[in-house]
């Protein structure tokens, strides 16, 4: 059966937005190389929410009760029974949290060759192609799957909407031998809520790993609260702890979409630019002409932060009055 | 008690990167390697564990230029064991490191194997998730707090989803983490220190085959074409700063 097989992710009793990104690339590509498009969809009420897979020719659902939470361990030994069993010509998975803790491990014990990281994937003769994005954006790598392989997907590569299409797939039920994960669900935790919401600020200034230390963090700080805005960051700087984890813009972050973004000292990996690319303006601030940031960009400036910054609060005070 | 740390390492991206003239990989030669910026912290976790309960913690690092900062800097953070991995060439592929690190594996000894969650040249996957699946373990990733009951051979991990969701899991022992980010930032190892160290030459080697793995090939590598270029506001700092304030009052942002 050679189908192109989607992980379709859920966030509980609903689909992740990145399952029809998923769906959209699965459904071109199945079209490309004539098989049928499959969705792989693990936990209780998986067969409930199947209808939702329009786009998909089948959907391949495994109700296990032991897996009503995601858990890697778990998930991954359903995957790799379905991925036995149909042998599809191509495994997509989302390039997320819970993407990550499956595509590798079955790469490694399906044998299987993995591109991770994919922008664009498609066909050609049925040759499946992909363009892997590494380097922290600055260079892509395209690689041939001449034969069964392994795909992950970045989030917001492709338009979700042609995996929304209506539709009636078929439903059909994976008999998996009993689940015991080594890795079990315990418990969750919500984002913490901090003094500011990111992610309802107007203006944000966003610093990344050029500010070089810490005690420049005040210019920051200064320009911030000339503009009248807040202060966020990318995840270099959180994980250093210089910064608290809500105020972390990007993919392990909050995605926030503010009138004025304005990045400072951030090379703009892809991880970052999920967080933040739809933001009304976009200023950035670098001394690498050639760094990301300004690929999304509105405006940019090529300069030394610490001559840059204290210009910038002074004349935004002065225009304020 | 055995926390083993695999860590790569990956072209310094605050160099340039070059391709190759046949565009389909980057010029080895003209690389500066550092530690994958993950993997510091997959060490800071292992370390954490050391302080928390005793663990033997051994650094596996593959031989580069600057292979040996890495280990030495490791022991002088704390770790018992610094390895060197030799006979792989560089851009030999995560999968074919995490083949490496599952032969050599067995003979160092393990509970936990600790990787960061990724790497910035993770082509073809991540040496963590790899690893796994080659030994049989389970693996977590995108983690951010490893606590561990070694007696009940379980680890309780934190591991983090998009919007800040963390959620807790327990896995049973031995198993793999990626490491996002360690409960603390990574410590600073005195640069005397680790030069002391070096003289000692404390750090091991241990021989690994080139393992043949699966691997998409390569058609080419380039940079990317981008259609959406940022204006650039030239001139001096004030002149810039002026062309920006200019910009923002025009849109409304500078209301008070």
């Amino acid at each position: 059966m050679a189908e192109v097989m989607v992980f379709a992710e859920r966030q509980g009793d609903s689909l992740a937005e990145v399952t029809y990104e998923l769906l959209a690339a699965g459904r071109q590509l199945s079209e490309a190389l004539g098989c049928e498009l499959s969705a792989l969809l693990v936990g209780p009420g998986a067969g409930g929410l199947a209808s939702g897979l329009g786009s998909a020719d089948v959907v391949v659902c495994a109700e296990d009760p032991q897996l009503a939470h995601f858990t890697p361990d778990g998930t991954l030994q359903v995957l790799e029974a379905a991925v036995q069993e149909r042998s599809p010509r191509l495994v997509l998975l989302p390039s997320t949290s819970q993407g990550l803790d499956l595509a590798a491990p079955l790469a490694a014990r399906t044998g299987l060759p993995l591109v991770a990281y994919c922008r664009e994937l498609w066909a050609e003769d049925g040759v499946v192609v992909a363009r892997s994005q590494v380097y922290g954006g600055k260079l892509m790598v395209e690689v041939a799957l001449p034969e069964r392989g392994i795909a992950c997907l970045l989030p917001g590569s492709v338009s979700a909407e042609a995996g929304r299409a209506p539709g009636t797939p078929r439903v059909e039920f994976l008999s998996v031998p009993a689940v015991s994960a080594r890795a079990r669900f315990r418990q969750r935790f919500e984002a913490e809520a901090g003094d500011v919401d990111i992610t309802r600020e107007d203006i944000l200034v966003a610093v990344g790993r050029g500010i070089g230390d810490r005690e420049n963090l005040s210019l920051v700080e200064e320009l911030a609260e000339a503009l009248g805005g807040a202060v966020c960051a990318s995840r270099p700087l959180v994980d250093s702890g210089w910064l608290p984890k809500n105020r972390q813009v990007g993919k392990s972050g909050l995605v926030v979409k503010p009138k004025l973004y304005l990045a400072v000292g951030i090379s703009g990996a892809p991880e970052h630019l999920e967080g933040m690319k739809d933001s009304e303006l976009i200023v950035a601030v670098n001394t690498d002409a050639r760094a990301p940031i300004f690929d999304v960009a509105h405006y940019g400036v090529v300069a030394d932060l610490f001559d840059f910054l204290p210009a910038l609060t002074e004349a935004v005070r002065q225009r304020k009055g | 008690m055995d926390v083993v740390v695999c860590c790569k390492l990956v072209p310094d991206l605050v160099e340039e990167l070059e391709v190759n003239e046949a565009g389909t990989d980057l010029d080895w030669a003209a690389v500066r390697w550092v530690l994958n910026e993950f993997d510091d912290h997959a060490l800071e976790e292992a370390l954490l564990l050391k302080e928390s309960t005793g663990a033997r913690v051994t650094v596996l690092v593959p031989e580069a230029d600057g292979a040996e900062e890495v280990l030495y800097t490791a022991l002088a953070k704390g770790a018992d064991r610094a390895i060197r991995l030799t006979g792989l060439p560089p851009g030999a592929g995560s999968r074919a490191l995490a083949a490496a690190f599952s032969q050599v594996l067995p003979s160092v000894g393990y509970d936990v194997i600790l990787t960061g969650v990724q790497a910035v040249d993770d082509v073809d996957g991540q040496v963590g998730g790899l690893l796994s699946g080659m030994l049989g373990l389970p693996y977590v990733g995108v983690v951010t707090g490893v606590e561990v009951d070694w007696q009940a051979r379980r680890a309780v991990v934190r591991k983090e989803y998009a919007g800040g969701v963390v959620e807790e899991l327990e896995v049973d022992l031995p198993a793999v983490l990626g490491v996002q980010s360690a409960r603390k930032p990574p410590r600073y190892a005195p640069v005397s220190k680790v030069r002391q160290l070096m003289r000692e030459g404390k750090a091991e080697a241990l021989p690994a085959e080139l393992p043949a793995v699966p691997r998409a090939a390569v058609r080419r590598v380039f940079r990317p074409q981008t259609d959406r270029r940022a204006q650039i506001l030239q001139g001096p700092a004030e002149q810039a700063a002026a062309q920006l304030v200019a910009i923002l009052e025009e849109r409304g942002l500078l209301r008070r």
